[in-house]
């Protein structure tokens, strides 16, 4: 604990992010560390590039996605707190951290956790998910045999499961409740290393 | 309906015991008659010159007896699958060992003693192995091995505990006095505790499979029952050979050398397992010319990896699974089709008739006066302490395992792990194994090991499924899955894989990325075909046979409607399909708004549905009940099936089910590498468009999607794949993948018909032919941008495949006015292959 502690004096806002996120130092340590070598020209940033090299994420086929994820709109870097807080949505919920010390929610939260992973779909931001985004996730994930009509009506029937204000598309609020018998802690979780 | 068929049924199941009870009278007189009548027959034949016929009982005996037993076994569970009432209630298993109570209580009753019973040798040689095998076989491989820490920590500690603390806990009783004057010592002891401290596969996949928990849940039982068997063995030999040594002989260095030999015993039994999986998978390689009989091997080299390890006295339970497990994938590639279906199957048959006949045997063996040896005391005691000291070691195991695991075993889940300890069939061959000079209270550990056998199966077993109900453990994923869940969990699946990627975590996926890496290196190099390390696509698997479905589908149509011109005659063909839509789209538009109605979808299409259905009268009735026929068949084969066959999976998703009786196919992921140049293509399209200052392509319009999809069957996969290290300097080269167009998979020979709607992959150069039907019914709005195209890209799809997608093709029509982009894109398709058999668009 003592050699992280020290080592983390060259993270910039270290202390912050440990109290914000959950982490711990050893986490944050070793995402630094991870953060240092996806930044190849050592900008203490990541472009999109950055992550593009990542090889595994080309054989992903929301990869792109995930990206995208991780800047904020209108950004094209993303700096190693904003790294960080991001990938804080992925560890188990915390039962004892309700409110973090922003009085925000932790990011583990489920709800937080949902939000991330609505913004996956929304991609124009406007709180929906409308019919064109779904059926592009879908354009994504489906494999080569579907046709697009097919696509466009699993697009069509998902969307009418979901819809109870019949907008025709998919607020947070449907979104939520279309998934609450998944166990959103669950799935998404990932085992960080410290 | 329904009722009349159950009644049916019942007097159907009453007919086959009353056959029974005929067969088992006769057998038993046969039987007690045979010396006598042997003797006759021979001073007859002797003294009357040549007889006509003979009866030669005695020739036959043992064969006849054998294979009256399997049909009668057969027979006991025809009747109790006939009732489904019951088996929802009650567990098969239990049902069979009911019905071997009574099959032995007429046995008894005719010859006044118990004649069969199940006995180790015929079990442990014959009933057993192709169980193991079966189940090492059909083994969710990666599931088992993701979980091989927590299954091998149950399987070995777990029962190591269950053996020493039920042994150690009867002789602590015992020396209370709490049962009376018995004798048997500690290590008589911990013999009978170690034969009962196996979880037994055959039970708990009876048990399990129809109750559907979690796949977790699942492997952890499962795995464990299979691996502990082994264990089970392997201790119960080490003791013994320590009761046969006797308590003074046992010092220090025989206790060592009996640790030791646990461990050769296992491991080695595993490994002589591994080498003839290999083996087996090289045998598979070269089996090309003699396929007719390439099935065989599996079952003889996978007897003959028990018999060895047999003969080795090394754990011969261990060895078949290992051989199973090993040799699954690399047999599946190198056999042909075929044969892998024929394996499947025969694998089942023999499996399932094994455990038929296992449990009825398991009855039979109880009508037995002799084996009965009451003590209250030894059997309540037994009974509770199994049931205890399983659940203290599976609590116990998940704690130190959940310290461990990222979604940690939950309570209920342990309730089930320890609930789902049944003992089976092993326990009893191993005590009936037990040899009485060296055990005088034999009979005693028999009875009181088929009462737990009993207790465990039948009284646990009908309980499981209210419980797992009660308890609301997480069951298996089905089908009430919303469209959005499933495409979400499928969404989850990746961001995780692709967050572990960003975030650098190698903990779960690390490993078995180095494996995956090892295993298509080099040991598919070594143990496939180069054939069929090519056509490893899956992707075209399932596309082939959902073509070969649809074919067959079509040709029964064909026959039923009473001509099988089309097949010789492609006008006849075109003129049929023509009627056949016309006839088709008119009458199964009001099924489908039924179908609809039910998915309680709020559709504002019903009423185009009814308008188009009003607009044609003519209604061939002919036609309705095929079609109604044909809706009811494909039911279940709705959206969900659909995307639950074509959603990429992620790395670290598995699909599995084990199951005795049905099976699934073990779909692999390999679309990787269509995921891949998806991607690439891309990036590659935004990198361009803003290197040249276009404005990125709307995000609706995929153009690369279908570029990309069709570029995959160009068989230059091999070449990519060196690329898959490399970063983002990878080049595209357009003209490259653009000349690569070939299809990879062409059409096979002997899918029947030679008709080109069905080739599973069309040659994209063939001229554009505009089917008749296509040409003069083209009114669709979209007009003009060739819409055709785009259906004609699309899967060769026959009326009876339009039939479970009907209602989703509906609403898409619907949807296809607004949306210009879809029509747009059409534009970007390549040369279309040949006409599909049928135009969605034409309705």
């Amino acid at each position: 604990m003592g050699s992280s502690k020290s080592s983390l004096r060259h993270i910039p806002n270290a202390q912050e992010l440990i109290q914000d996120t959950g982490f711990s130092a050893a986490h944050i340590q070793r995402l630094y560390e991870r953060f240092d070598l996806l930044d190849r020209d050592q900008m203490g940033r990541l472009r999109v590039p950055d992550f593009e090299a990542i090889s595994h994420l080309a054989m992903n086929p929301i990869g792109d996605r995930i990206i995208a994820a991780f800047f904020s709109p209108g950004k094209d870097t993303v700096d190693f707190p904003s790294f960080v807080r991001i990938l804080a949505h992925f560890q188990p919920t915390d039962d004892n951290r309700t409110r973090d010390s922003s009085g925000k929610e932790p990011y583990n939260s489920p709800n937080r956790k949902l939000q991330f992973a609505f913004q996956l779909y929304d991609q124009d931001g406007d709180g929906k998910i409308s019919r064109a985004e779904l059926l592009q996730v879908l354009q994504e994930m489906l494999g080569m045999q579907v046709t697009d009509e097919l696509l466009q009506s699993i697009a069509e029937r998902a969307i009418q499961e979901a819809d109870l204000d019949q907008d025709d598309a998919i607020s947070f609020d449907e979104f939520k409740k279309c998934l609450e018998k998944v166990d959103i802690d669950q799935k998404m979780r990932i085992g960080f290393l410290s | 309906m329904r009722r009349c068929g159950h009644g049916h049924c019942w007097l159907l199941g009453t007919l086959a015991f009353f056959y029974l009870v005929l067969l088992s009278g006769v057998e038993a007189d046969a039987k007690s008659d045979h010396h006598s009548e042997n003797g006759h027959h021979q001073n007859a034949s002797s003294i009357s010159g040549i007889p006509i016929v003979t009866f030669k009982w005695h020739h036959v005996e043992t064969p006849y007896t054998v294979a009256l037993w399997i049909i009668v076994a057969g027979l006991c569970k025809l009747v109790i699958e006939a009732n489904h009432h019951v088996t929802n209630v009650i567990p098969e298993s239990a049902l069979l060992i009911c019905s071997g109570f009574i099959l032995g209580g007429m046995v008894w009753g005719a010859d006044k003693k118990q004649t069969f019973k199940l006995n180790p040798t015929v079990f442990f040689y014959y009933l057993l192995p192709q169980i193991i095998l079966d189940a090492g076989y059909s083994m969710p491989n990666k599931l088992f091995f993701t979980n091989l820490g927590g299954i091998l920590l149950h399987a070995v500690i777990g029962t190591c505990w269950n053996a020493a603390t039920v042994g150690l806990s009867l002789w602590g009783c015992h020396m209370g006095g709490a049962m009376g004057d018995l004798d048997i010592g500690l290590l008589q002891y911990l013999l009978f505790g170690s034969l009962l401290s196996a979880v037994d596969p055959v039970a708990v996949i009876a048990v399990f499979e129809q109750v559907h928990v979690n796949e977790v849940l699942f492997i952890m039982v499962f795995g464990e029952s299979l691996l502990n068997d082994g264990v089970t063995v392997v201790l119960f030999n080490v003791f013994d050979s320590f009761v046969s040594l006797g308590g003074p002989a046992i010092n220090a260095a025989e206790i060592v050398k009996g640790i030791i030999s646990f461990f050769v015993v296992a491991f080695g039994g595993s490994l002589v397992g591994l080498v003839f999986g290999l083996l087996l998978s090289l045998l598979t390689r070269c089996t090309k010319n003699i396929q007719i009989i390439e099935p065989g091997f599996v079952f003889v080299v996978g007897y003959l990896s028990y018999l060895t390890a047999e003969m080795l006295s090394l754990s011969a339970i261990l060895s078949i699974t290992f051989c199973g497990v090993c040799c699954q994938k690399y047999m599946n590639a190198n056999m042909d089709e075929k044969s892998v279906t024929t394996v499947r199957y025969a694998m089942k048959v023999l499996a399932n008739g094994s455990e038929t006949m296992i449990f009825v045997f398991l009855g039979i063996t109880a009508i037995d006066k002799t084996i009965w040896v009451w003590n209250t005391g030894f059997i309540l005691l037994t009974l509770l302490f199994v049931l205890v000291y399983r659940v203290i070691g599976v609590f116990f195991l998940t704690w130190i395992q959940n310290k461990f695991r990222l979604v940690p075993l939950d309570l209920m889940d342990r309730i089930i792990m320890s609930y789902g300890g049944l003992r089976g069939a092993v326990a009893y061959g191993l005590a009936a194994l037990l040899d009485e000079n060296k055990i005088k209270e034999k009979p005693l550990m028999i009875g009181t090991t088929l009462i737990i056998v009993y207790f465990t199966v039948v009284l646990q077993g009908i309980t499981m499924k209210p419980l797992v109900t009660w308890l609301k453990v997480k069951r298996a994923t089905n089908n009430e899955l919303t469209l959005i869940e499933k495409v979400q969990n499928k969404v989850f699946n990746h961001m995780l894989v692709a967050i572990e990627d960003i975030s650098g975590q190698k903990g779960n996926n690390y490993m078995r990325d180095k494996w995956t890496h090892f295993e298509e290196k080099w040991m598919s190099w070594f143990l496939m075909k180069p054939s069929a390390r090519k056509k490893h696509d899956h992707l075209f698997n399932i596309f082939h046979m959902i073509n070969l479905k649809d074919a067959l589908e079509y040709v029964d149509k064909g026959e039923s409607n009473g001509t099988l011109e089309f097949i010789r005659n492609d006008t006849a063909f075109i003129d049929f399909k023509k009627n056949y839509e016309d006839d088709f789209s008119d009458v199964s538009m009001p099924d489908l708004t039924i179908d609809m109605g039910d998915d309680t979808i709020a559709n504002p299409y019903a009423s185009v549905l009814r308008k188009i259905r009003d607009a044609v009268p003519s209604i061939s009735l002919e036609m309705h009940k095929q079609t109604n026929y044909g809706l009811r068949e494909s039911e279940n084969i709705n959206t969900h099936h659909l995307l639950q066959q074509h959603l990429y999976k992620s790395r670290n998703q598995h699909r599995f089910r084990y199951s005795r009786s049905h099976f699934d196919l073990n779909q692999d992921e390999n679309e990787v590498q269509e995921i891949f140049q998806r991607t690439m293509r891309n990036r590659l399209e935004s990198f361009k468009s803003a290197k040249l200052g276009v404005a990125p392509p709307k995000p609706i319009t995929k153009h690369p999607r279908k570029d990309t999809q069709k570029k995959m069957p160009n068989g230059k996969s091999t070449e990519k794949r060196s690329y898959y290290s490399g970063d983002e300097d990878f080049e595209f080269s357009e003209g490259d993948s653009a000349s690569g167009y070939f299809p990879r998979v062409t059409h096979r020979p002997g899918t029947g018909i030679e008709n080109p709607s069905f080739m599973p992959d069309l040659d994209p150069r063939a001229p554009v032919q505009i089917p008749p039907w296509l040409a003069e019914g083209e009114l669709d709005s979209t007009a003009g941008v060739a819409p055709s195209q785009r259906a004609q890209a699309g899967l060769p799809r026959t009326p009876s495949n339009l039939n479970r997608l009907a209602p989703l093709r509906i609403s898409t029509r619907s949807t296809d006015f607004p949306t210009s982009s879809s029509s747009q894109q059409s534009n970007e398709l390549p040369p279309p292959p040949s006409p599909p058999p049928y135009h969605p668009h034409k309705i």
